[in-house]
Order: structure tokens, then C-alpha cells, then sequence
């Protein structure tokens, strides 16, 4: 077998030029799937891992009842009772599952302090909010219970928010304008960098009712919650459907979605990325397939002598056989790994240059890949090798 | 790869190593027959020297081809060595032509890009000798011919004469009971063609190999005791010289 790959290398650096444009068909079509797959694969991972990071087992309450969970705009259907309050309320004092609640209030608007202004993102939020996101003051406070309770107009900002107005100055305890009202800032959120696209230090919390009296609006975007526990995600979600239709006349017009369902849906779709993405560099592997099967459908012919030549000095059809399978197997694994080294080199440089770009070159990612390359190999070599062991080696020799 | 499954026996069992008996060759070019050899009888000897002549197109090549074991008779026998080589299966053939003959071409047919010892050695290949006897078995027949001095020239860089010698060492490699050669001065000048000659009688005197040279060359075939000769696929004359070939 080596004496066959030896004799096999012979013949193929004895013409340098065919084997390498017959390889540039492999190695481009592997790198193609090294680096497509990577970028889903890499997709995926950043996915995963900044969903985890955003809290444990949280529970998005939303108005309106939707039948299919996932990912999705506002549940529509008719939203009979929006989200309250009272609603919060309820929840904390029935939720037994839960481990704390926060109503969400969205709005945006500028913010100024001075001559300075900032479009940032406001959100009306409760005190629970800071434990369940993940998103901790690193100066003064967060969000109180009872700054909500007495609807003060108190604020947190993140980081470019404080850079914005107030350079390097300490913002604590100054005063901006949210839209028509005057804040007291009294926290500033720890870097959180971005996340999924979205600044997440460019965030202004305030309390959620005093939001309401900011944006005219009574009601609640969201009730973020979250269950206790891993194992007991189904059961909260049941006990908050169950308090809160207990407060609707027994009708159930929410819809509470979990961070596991999130992960999953955008689970799928990053996964459908990566197959259709996988199926896209596998036409440009099977082209390179198509060009060492017509690379070698041409040596044959051009080789119709030698063959004959080999055939008479004691070689069996079979012996042709596998000559021409392995040489078709060669340029084809070793395109492969040349275009897995200048995959990983890619994305290594990428890695190293741009820690950010979310690109994972796979363990499995490599082995597919070169597994590919073999059978791309056996597959072209197939139909060449089979031609050139069926030549009668008279005519073999007798070819001009 | 290993050995060949097939083991022939050693020729010397048999004193002739050639019998054809009423040999028949027809091809089929489109749908009419094509009678190339119609009938030839012949035996010949170990050891012996012979020149196969005729005009162009009589079947002087087929013939070689049945005696190399490369086609099968479609009607009547070859037996090589007491095999009858139209009752054997391409293996067997392989087999018999790997370890009884070595060929000669007009053309030389060496491998392109492919040191002289590589192309010796290549027969040594399809016997399942391992690399490092194969090439010291190469340099040994690239000296019989007195081309050690150029073992790791690619026939790109060799003259004709020097091509033709490579390709003999690599007929005798396998130290062979016939060498068969069809038309190899073809393709070279008179003086070097005499030189390939000497060394294709040299080679029969000492090793003692059964030589067959197909040829047109008249000064050839009288240099040799025994001449075949064929027209239109049937054998008119066989042995001495004579005057009129
Ligand atoms: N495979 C084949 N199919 C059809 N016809 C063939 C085949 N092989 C040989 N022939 C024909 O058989 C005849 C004899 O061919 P062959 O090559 O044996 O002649 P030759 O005596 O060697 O001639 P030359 O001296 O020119 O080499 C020719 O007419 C040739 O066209
Ligand atoms: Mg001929």
C-alpha cells in the first residue's frame, strides 16, 4: 500500500503543474467549507453564550396570548388587559416558583444634561431587575423598591451614557433631562460592552412606575421573572399563566416565554445557517470533485501508453486500478488538508487580529472536512480508474 | 503488494518453451471479421535466437502479443512454458508475463520524468519485491547494459541508443526466460542499432535468455540462425537465412 502512494506521489509530482490545478479545486472547495461552516459554527456559540449571560432561567411575561412559542414581535391576537402593576404585585406575592420580578417599561427619548444630549434607550424597570439581567451598578445604587413606590425621579446610566454627558466627570448625583422631566442620577451601570448588536451600556434606568408617568402610558412592555430553579421552569411558567388569569377572570391572556426557548429558536436558526451554509461549500467541493474526475479522465487517455506499458510488464487490471484510485485519492486529501491548513490559518489570524468576530474553527468542522476530501477523492477516481483497468493492453499499446 | 497469487512453475520443465499449433487471430473491425493470423505452427526451444520477419501489416505484432501473453487465441494454442495462455484469467497473465517475459518496444516506452532506475525497477514492482532489492536489482541490470553511469537520468536526458538499453535492462530485470522485441532498432541509426543488437546476442550467450526479435532490418536477420517468417497472416518460411529475405 505505501509502494502504491509512493509510485502514486511519483506520478503525480511528475506533472506538477496538472496536480496542483487539480488540487486548487479541493483545496478551494474545503476551505469553503472550513470557513462558511466556521462562521455558523462560530454564529451559534457567540449565540449561546451571550443568551446565557443575560441572566439563569429567565421568564419574559408578555400581554396577549400566542399559541406557538418562540421568538417573535409582540404576541398579537386581541390584548384584552394589558400588564400591570398589580399584576407585578400578584406575582410576587403568589409566585412561590419565582425568584423575583421586575416590570419593564420601554421607551427611549433623549437624554441632556446641560447642552449635551444623548438618544439612548429608557427603561422602566423594578429593583429585581438589576439580579435577574445581570446588570449591576458598580457606583451609587440601582433602582430601589421604594423609588418606586414613591414614583422618584431617579436614574442609572450605563457607561456611554455617563461618557456622553459628562465626559470623565463623575455623574453621580447630577441632574439630566429624560424627555420632559428632571432625574437624579444616582448609579452608573458596570461595562457590559455590546451584545447581539445592541449597546449595552448605553441603557438608562429608571423606576417603572415613574416611566408610566414619563411616557403616558399605564401599562407594562414586560414582566421580567424568573423560576428558582433549572428543573422547575414549566411549573413557574404554569404558576404565572395561573396567577395572572386568576386576575382575568380565569382566562389566560399572557404569554410567558423562557430563555431556553429563546436559545432554542435561535438555536435552530443558527443551525439552518450552518446547513445551508455547509450545503453551499459542498457544491464547490463537488465541483472540485468534477474537476480531478475530468483531470484524470484526461491522464488516463494520455497515459493510454503507459498503461499498456505496465500492463505488459506484469500489472493486473487491479494493480491499474488502484493506481489510478489512489492518485485520484492523494490529490484529493492532500488538496484537502491544504485547504484545511489555509482555513485554520485564516481563522486563526482572524481570531487573533479580531477576537470579536464570532468564527470557531470545530474539531468536527476539520474532520468533515477532510472526510469529504477522501470521498470526493474515491468518488472522481472512480469512474477514471475503472477505464483505465478495463483497457485491453493491446490496444493500450497500440495507442497512438 | 503481495506476490502475485499465481506462482508459475519454472520453465525449465518444459525443453520447448514456445509451441503454437494452428494459431488463429480474428478482430472484428465494425461488423466484419478480420483475419489477421490464420493458422501458424511453430515451436521454439530455451535459448534460442529468432527473427520474426514479413512485410508491413502481415501480423508480426499480433503474433508477439500471443507470445507475450497480452491476447488470447481465438483459435488453436500458445503455450508458454506448457501453459496454454488461452485457458488463463488476466491474473494468471500478469503473472506470466511479469515472471517469463521481458518486452522490447520500437518506441522504448519508457516512464516520462522517471529516473532510469525507477523505470528498471518497475517490473520488480508487480513482482512484490520490496524497494530497497528493487532498486539494487535496477543498478544491477542498468550495468549488463553499461549505463550505470547514467541511473538517475530521466529518459528526457537520454539518447536513443542509451533509451533503448534502459528499457532492455528493464526486460531482463526480472531475469526473464524470453525477452520479445518488436522492431527495437526502429527507431535508431544503423551504428547504434548494431550495438543494441550485439547486446541482445551477448545477453542470450551469457544468461542464456530466448531471444525473438521482430524486425525489417535485413542485415539483422542474417546475423541470426533461425528466421520466422510470415505473410499475410501465415508463417512461409522457417529456418536459416536465405538470400531472398
Ligand atoms: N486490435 C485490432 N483490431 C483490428 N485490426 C487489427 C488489430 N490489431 C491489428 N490489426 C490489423 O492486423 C493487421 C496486422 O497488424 P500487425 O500490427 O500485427 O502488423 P505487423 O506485421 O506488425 O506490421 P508492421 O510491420 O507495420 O508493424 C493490420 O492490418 C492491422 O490493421
Ligand atoms: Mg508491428
Amino acid at each position: 500500500m505505501l509502494d502504491h502512494i509512493l509510485s502514486a506521489l511519483q506520478a503525480l509530482t511528475a506533472n506538477k503543474v496538472r496536480s496542483a490545478l487539480t488540487m486548487l479545486g479541493v483545496i478551494i472547495g474545503v476551505l469553503a467549507v472550513t470557513l462558511l461552516v466556521s462562521v455558523g459554527d462560530g454564529a451559534r456559540a457567540y449565540i449561546d453564550k451571550t443568551l446565557s449571560g443575560i441572566g439563569t432561567n429567565l421568564l419574559i411575561v408578555q400581554p396577549g396570548r400566542r399559541e406557538t412559542r418562540g421568538l417573535g414581535g409582540p404576541p398579537t391576537g386581541n390584548i384584552s388587559r394589558p400588564l400591570t402593576m398589580d399584576d407585578v404585585t400578584a406575582l410576587k406575592r403568589q409566585g412561590t416558583l419565582l425568584r423575583d420580578v421586575s416590570p419593564i417599561v420601554a421607551g427611549g427619548g433623549a437624554v441632556r444634561f446641560e447642552n449635551r444630549q444623548r438618544d439612548s434607550t429608557v427603561f422602566g424597570v423594578g429593583a429585581g431587575f438589576s439580579d435577574l439581567r445581570n446588570m449591576h451598578v458598580d457606583v451609587g445604587s440601582f433602582i430601589r423598591e421604594e423609588d418606586l413606590t414613591a414614583r422618584r425621579r431617579v436614574a442609572v446610566v450605563g457607561r456611554t451614557v455617563a461618557k456622553a454627558l459628562f465626559g470623565n466627570d463623575s455623574p453621580l448625583g447630577r441632574t439630566v433631562r429624560i424627555s420632559d422631566g428632571r432625574f437624579r442620577i444616582v448609579g452608573i451601570l458596570e461595562k457590559k460592552g455590546t451584545s447581539l448588536g445592541f449597546d449595552l451600556d448605553d441603557l438608562v434606568f429608571i423606576p417603572a412606575t415613574t416611566a408610566s408617568d414619563l411616557f403616558h402610558q399605564d401599562f407594562l412592555s414586560q414582566i421580567l421573572t424568573a423560576a428558582r430553579n433549572k428543573a422547575e421552569v414549566q411549573q413557574a411558567i404554569l404558576q404565572i399563566e395561573e396567577v395572572l388569569a386568576r386576575r382575568r377572570n380565569g382566562e389566560n391572556e399572557v404569554t410567558v416565554q423562557s430563555q431556553d426557548d429563546l436559545i432554542g429558536v435561535l438555536g435552530t436558526v443558527t443551525s439552518a445557517m450552518t446547513a445551508a451554509l455547509l450545503a453551499i461549500a459542498s457544491v464547490s467541493l463537488l465541483v472540485g470533485g468534477i474537476g480531478i474526475m475530468n483531470i484524470m479522465l484526461v491522464s488516463v487517455r494520455e497515459r493510454t501508453r503507459e498503461i499498456g506499458v505496465r500492463r505488459a510488464l506484469g500489472a493486473t487490471r487491479h494493480d491499474i486500478l488502484l493506481q489510478f484510485l489512489i492518485e485520484a485519492l492523494v490529490l484529493a486529501t492532500v488538496g484537502g488538508l491544504i485547504g484545511l491548513g489555509i482555513g485554520g490559518g485564516l481563522i486563526a489570524a482572524v481570531n487573533s487580529a479580531a477576537p470579536d468576530v464570532p468564527l470557531k474553527l470545530s474539531p468536527w468542522i476539520a474532520t468533515i472536512a477532510f472526510g469529504a476530501s477522501f470521498a470526493v477523492g474515491i468518488a472522481s477516481g472512480v469512474v477514471p480508474a475503472r477505464r483505465a483497468a478495463q483497457l485491453d493492453p493491446v490496444d493500450a499499446l497500440r495507442y497512438e | 503488494m503481495a506476490a502475485p497469487a499465481f506462482a508459475p512453475h519454472a520453465p525449465e520443465e518444459h525443453e520447448a518453451l514456445i509451441e503454437v499449433s494452428g494459431l488463429e487471430r480474428t478482430f472484428m473491425v465494425g461488423d466484419e471479421p478480420l483475419t489477421v493470423l490464420r493458422g501458424v505452427d511453430f515451436t521454439i526451444p530455451r535459448g534460442a535466437y529468432v527473427a520474426i520477419i514479413g512485410p508491413s501489416g502481415s501480423g508480426k505484432s499480433t503474433l508477439m502479443y500471443q507470445l507475450g501473453c497480452l491476447d488470447t487465441p481465438s483459435a488453436g494454442t500458445v503455450r508458454l512454458a506448457g501453459y496454454d495462455i488461452g485457458s488463463l484469467d488476466d491474473a494468471e497473465l500478469a503473472a506470466l508475463r511479469n515472471r517469463f517475459i521481458g518486452f522490447v518496444f520500437q518506441a522504448f516506452n519508457l516512464l516520462p520524468r522517471t529516473t532510469a532506475v525507477d523505470n528498471v525497477a518497475l517490473p520488480l514492482r508487480y513482482a512484490g519485491v520490496g524497494l530497497r532489492e528493487r532498486r539494487r536489482r535496477a543498478r544491477e541490470a542498468l550495468g549488463r547494459v553499461a549505463l550505470s553511469h547514467r541511473e538517475d537520468h530521466t529518459p528526457e536526458r537520454l539518447s536513443g541508443g542509451e533509451r533503448q538499453r534502459v528499457a532492455i535492462a528493464r526486460a531482463i530485470v526480472t531475469e526473464p526466460a524470453l525477452l520479445l522485441c518488436d522492431e527495437p532498432t526502429g527507431n535508431l541509426d544503423q551504428k547504434v542499432g548494431r550495438e543494441i543488437v550485439e547486446l541482445f546476442e551477448r545477453l542470450n550467450d551469457e544468461l542464456g535468455v530466448t531471444v525473438i526479435i521482430v524486425t525489417h532490418d535485413p542485415a539483422l536477420a542474417r546475423r541470426v540462425r533461425r528466421v520466422i517468417k510470415i505473410v499475410d497472416g501465415r508463417l512461409v518460411h522457417d529456418g536459416p537465412p536465405t538470400a531472398d529475405l
